[in-house]
Formats: structure tokens, sequence, C-alpha cells
């Protein structure tokens, strides 16, 4: 698999607002104020062709929204999203024929399938929507091409998406996602709702699919443990903000960000080496009221002054880029 | 070794259908120590919460216990009236749901809740017992209790939630905690410190927990002994340590093989060359579940079994000795002594 090094994808400082306020008669009424959720805040990073980028986080971390900016599922309320160095939303951009070239896999295989409709005709929709098929014989060839290459049968073109398991639907959101030909694919959880050995058997099939297609992911979730086992890079988010952006391989034996390796100490020990996972204190705080500063530092070991009131940047170090003063000023081992 | 504070034999639940019956929990038997945290884990549909659910007496109609017997303390359970179910239930077996907001009533503060609770079980007075949730509170981690007794559950976060759901639980000091995927709504994070305060609860308190989750990770930190379930069947049962490094049954091994775990080792920045794919393809047990109705015969596992002999597909296997593990699984079969 060969990565060249000009980005696919470039996100230059994007951020996403939602407006969470009252209804405007409260508003009216109460003098209630509106009120804005920064799902997003300031977010920056490249996706190489043919690597694939992890991002992780907890819940409300503001992953699920990149993914739904990047596809164009919500408009931006700041910065900027490049595709092969074309902006998305620039006047002279045909941002349609540049979204064609993506795609996006769901995580809930029971939600995101028509329940009405064929696996054929599933798998056919982008197929026809960007009118790929010269004849109805070639888009047939097609359907049973990309069926077979997720590990169905042709046959299993004829039947409803609720004669088949979540693994197997899972397998359809895929043949889909691939239909159009992309060469990005944007994968939310894609595996979060599926039983463990059936996770194996999509995580392997992504992982043959993007040697042999070339692909180019975006993969999404919250599990570390899945994420090591197809991430190139990784990037993990919190309360909006990317707060460590690293090499897998740098992340998976050192990582950096407090909040990084609180994560990594939070997965569970299947090797049962005895050593106890250190719960860490507190969760995560309201993100209608984010914490000043560093929005890690009230669950933080190392937070001091400085943490509570100036916001770290993300700065590079070897191997990816932090943002955290602990780490910047050398306070802890980088 | 105790007597066994639950002890379940032979247990079978059934689903009788318009195209026949089906069988989602068959022959099924385990028990559990005091003090003892058993996991039982497995995929959906392998059986493992209807048999949590028959324990409690919370089987939903049209399912029903066919056949085996299910002692608490020695007493038979599963053949109690539901008035009488329903006073053991609470009192001596607590329940813990995956989901904790379903689990409390939004109408109600926490407070009401486990007082109410306290009262119904425990002959205490009123006072007493809002001085007992208070102390609940507190052990199960929720700061400023006295502040908190009064809050609605909409009020609580979700891993809080949770904490309240297990308080409710333990209210009337139970002897046995029946756990269905605790910590699967919760972020990881989270998860960790649920998974301490149970164990801890267990080991203070003497309390058995029977802990059924799908994630073998939260089985390892927490459980002695470990139930693997397959297909409604038992297929693998024995100590913790031994189902995760030694597996017997060829679906554990497969189970084990496809959890996805950080490679140690890899991490070394030299060794890797960039723009080479290292990731390792996890292991992968081919095929899928059999769906009740057509559960094959023989041994259940034995369409997607990579070491299956012709006496897999004839006979059903009877859980053998395998190490100190029993294993439901021909090869066992000449280890018999």
């Amino acid at each position: 698999m060969n990565v060249d090094n000009r980005p696919l994808v470039r996100l230059i400082d994007v951020g996403r607002d939602f407006d969470v306020s009252r209804p405007w008669l409260n508003r009216v009424l109460e003098g209630a104020p509106r009120q804005l959720l920064r799902a997003v805040d300031g977010v920056s990073f490249d996706v190489a062709k043919g690597e694939t980028l992890a991002l992780v986080g907890e819940s409300g971390c503001g992953k699920s929204t990149v993914a739904r900016l990047i596809v164009g599922l919500h408009p931006l309320t700041r910065g900027r999203i490049e595709f092969d160095g074309l902006d998305l939303a620039a006047p002279g951009t045909d941002a349609p024929e540049l979204r064609r070239r993506m795609q996006m896999i769901f995580q809930d295989p029971y939600a995101s399938l028509n329940p009405r409709w064929r696996v054929r005709d599933i798998v056919a929709e982008p197929i026809r929507v960007l009118g790929l098929a010269d004849s109805r014989d070639d888009e047939q060839q097609r359907v049973a091409a990309l069926l077979l290459q997720v590990g169905l049968a042709t046959e299993d073109g004829e039947k409803y998406p609720h004669e088949f398991s979540g693994g197997q639907r899972q397998r359809i959101s895929i043949a889909r996602a691939l239909s159009g030909n992309p060469e990005f694919l944007v994968c939310d959880e894609p595996t979060s709702a599926l039983d463990v050995s059936v996770q194996a058997q999509i995580l392997n099939l992504m992982t043959n699919l993007q040697a042999r297609l070339g692909l180019t992911y975006l993969f999404i979730s919250h599990n570390l443990a899945v994420v090591s086992h197809v991430a190139d890079r990784v990037g993990v988010m919190y309360l909006g903000r990317m707060v460590e952006l690293a090499d897998a391989a740098q992340l998976f034996a050192a990582p950096r960000h407090p909040y990084t390796r609180m994560l990594m100490d939070a997965i569970p020990d299947l090797e049962m080496s005895g050593k106890s996972r250190t719960p860490v204190a507190g969760e995560v705080p309201n993100p209608m009221a984010p914490p000043a500063g560093c929005a890690f530092h009230p669950r933080c070991p190392h937070a001091n002054e400085r943490c509570r009131s100036e916001r770290p940047p993300l700065t590079r170090i070897e191997g990816g880029t932090v943002a955290c003063h602990a780490v910047a000023e050398g306070r802890i081992s980088a | 070794m105790s007597a066994p504070l639950l002890e379940v034999k032979g247990l079978r639940v059934e689903f009788p259908t318009r195209r026949g019956t089906l069988v989602a929990v068959d022959d099924v038997s385990f028990s559990i120590a005091p003090g003892e945290v058993l996991g039982v884990v497995g995929e959906s549909g392998a059986g493992k919460s209807l048999t949590g659910m028959a324990i409690i007496g919370l089987l939903e109609p049209p399912g029903r216990i066919a056949a085996g017997e299910i002692r608490l303390e020695g007493e038979r359970i599963d053949t109690l009236p539901p008035e009488r179910m329903r006073r053991i239930r609470g009192r001596r077996i607590g329940a813990v749901f995956q989901d904790p907001l379903t689990s409390l009533n939004p109408l109600y503060t926490v407070g009401r809740q486990l007082t109410e609770t306290i009262l119904t079980h425990l002959d205490v007075s009123h006072d007493e017992a809002r001085r007992r949730t208070l102390r609940l509170l507190a052990e199960v981690g929720i700061p400023a209790a006295q502040a908190r007794i009064d809050h609605y559950p909409h009020q609580f976060s979700g891993g809080m939630r949770q904490r309240v759901v297990i308080a409710l639980a333990l209210a009337a000091e139970p002897r046995l905690i029946v756990a269905d995927e605790p910590t699967t709504a919760l972020d990881v994070s989270i998860q960790a410190q649920i998974i301490t305060l149970l164990k801890r609860l267990a080991r203070d308190h003497g309390t058995a927990v029977m802990l059924i989750t799908h994630d073998m990770g939260v089985i390892a930190e927490t459980a002695d002994r470990v139930a693997v379930m397959y297909a409604g069947r038992l297929a693998e049962l024995g100590p913790v340590r031994e189902v995760i490094h030694q597996p017997r049954h060829p679906y554990t091994v497969g189970l084990m093989g496809s959890i996805p775990k950080i490679a140690n080792g890899t991490g070394s920045l030299g060794s890797r060359t960039l723009g080479v794919k290292r990731h390792a393809h996890l292991a992968q047990i081919d095929g899928a579940m059999p769906r009740l109705n057509a559960i094959p015969p023989g041994c259940a596992f034995n369409p997607r079994c990579p070491q299956r002999f012709a006496r897999c597909t004839a006979e059903r296997p009877e859980p053998l000795p395998a190490g100190n593990a029993l294993a439901s699984c021909w090869l066992y079969a000449d280890e018999r002594r």
C-alpha cells in the first residue's frame, strides 16, 4: 500500500456550533439567552491518500460531528475543508463532484438501510444516482460483484434487510458505500453495534478492501483497541478539540496527553497482568459550559494554574502533536 | 469450598411460537458461591440475558422455564408463585440492568426510590431508611449525597445513574446480584469506575454476583469464574484466567482471538517503515451463530468449528473436564477419567 504525502482531505481550523437555545417564544417571554453548543472547536488535520486516520474519544467529544462535516451532512460554522486540494465551500468548486468521491458507513446497520428496499436496490442506488452504469445489465453485474466483494452471495440481492444479521447488514452498508467507486470512506463507529466475532470479520474485510482498492479511511471509534488494529495515525478528541494526534505506533507505545493516557489505562486488561485499571475521577464536563483553559484540567492529575486559565495550543513533538502545557513544559515525560 | 449460594441445574427456557417451540436456553447448569463473581459471556442471542431473567423470575411470557431447577441458598425458587418471588426479588436478589435510565422512575427523586425499596423489604423506620439511603449513595461513590438524595434521575449523568441503580440493587442487602450488561451503555473511563465498584461491593458484603456481558475485558477484570454461552448452551465454564489464557472450546478460542488488543511491541518506532501496513489480521470465526429455529444437530458450533469430526454432527457434547474447566466439546471426551 503506497501512502503518498499529498493529503487527500485537509481540515483547517474547523468549527461547528449548534444552536440549543430555548424556543423563540420562551426567549421573548422569559428573556432566556441564545445558547450555542460548540460541538467542534478549531480542529485541523490531514488525511493522506491510502492511510487510515482514526478519531477516538468519549461520547460528546465531537468525533461524529467531524465525520458529518466532512461528508457535508452539516455545514461548517468556521474553518475550511479541502478535498484533493480544493476547498469544498469555495464558490468555484464543484462540491457535489468532489463529494461523490467520498462515502460514509454508519454505526447502526438497523437504521441505515431502507427496510422496504431489496438489497440490490440499496446497493444500486449510488450507481443510479451517479449514472455509473451504461445499461441495466451493467448495473446488475456491478451489484453482483459488489456483493461478492463484501462476502455476500449474488442471490442475497433479492432479499430485504430484515433477513440479515447485524454483521451482514454492515456488509451491505459497505457494498453500498463502495458502489459509487469512492476514494475516501468515512466510517462512523462501523463495528460498535456488532458482537466481537462479527466485528473481527468486518474489520478484516475493511482492511482487505483498503489494500485491494487503495481506499483512504477516516475511522471513528470510541474503542482504542479496535483503532489500534486499523489506524496509521490516531487523533484523540476531548470536548470538541483535538488533544493529541500521532502515529498509531507512537501513540499506543507512548501516549503523551494525560487524557490519552487515561483512555489507555481505562482499557480492560485481557492479559490479566494484574495491573488494575486506574479509574479516573470525574466525568466529561457539560459541553454547554466547558472549563476555561485546557478543557481536561478538572480531571487532570497534572493541572496547574496555567492549565486552568490558558488554553494549550497543539504543539509539534516527535511523532505527532499534543495540546498540553504539562508536556510542553516538560513537567510530565513526553 | 462453601455451599453454593445459587445453583442452576439443567435450566431450559422455551418460547412456544406458532411455528414450533424455540429453545433459547438449553440444559444450562452452574453455581455461584457467596462472594464470588461469575461472568457469563456470549454474543447476542446466546441466551445469557434469558438465563439471568429466569433466575430473577422475570421471563416475559410466552417464555417459560420448561425444565431444570434454580436454588437460592438451597431453596428452590423457580417454582415459587409470583407473589413470593416478588418478595425475594429486591430482598435476596438484586438486579442491575444495562440502561440506567429505564431502571429508574423519572417522576420520583432517587432518595424516594431508595427509601421505598428499603421500607418494602426491611423492617425499619422511615428515618432509618433515609439514613441507610444516604449511606448507600455515599458507598456507591456519589459525591455530596446529602444534596443529591433529593434530585431526580434526569439530573444525574449516565455513570452516576448507574451508581444509583447499583445502590438500589444493594438497598435490601441481597445475597445475589444479577447484573446484565451494567457497563455497556457507559464510556470507558466511567466503565472502569463501575467495575471497581461492583468488585469492591461483592468482596465487602460477601454478595455473589452474576455478571452478564458480551465484553470479555470486563469479565477479565471482575470475574472469578466465567461461563461462555453459545446458542443457548454452555460452551465452557472455568476459572477466568484459564478460560482467557487457555481456552479449551474451539468457540472460546475463536472468540478470544477475535477480540482486538493493543499489541505491545509493535510500538517501537524504529521497526516501523513508513507506508508499510503492519496491521495483523484478527482471527475470525467464519459464519454466524445459528438462529434458534435452525440449531444444527450434535454440537451447536459444529458448522463453524475448524476441528469438527464425525461425532460432533451426531451427538451433543456434555460438559467435559478440560484442565480445570469444563468444555462441552468432544475433543475432551478421552480426557474423562
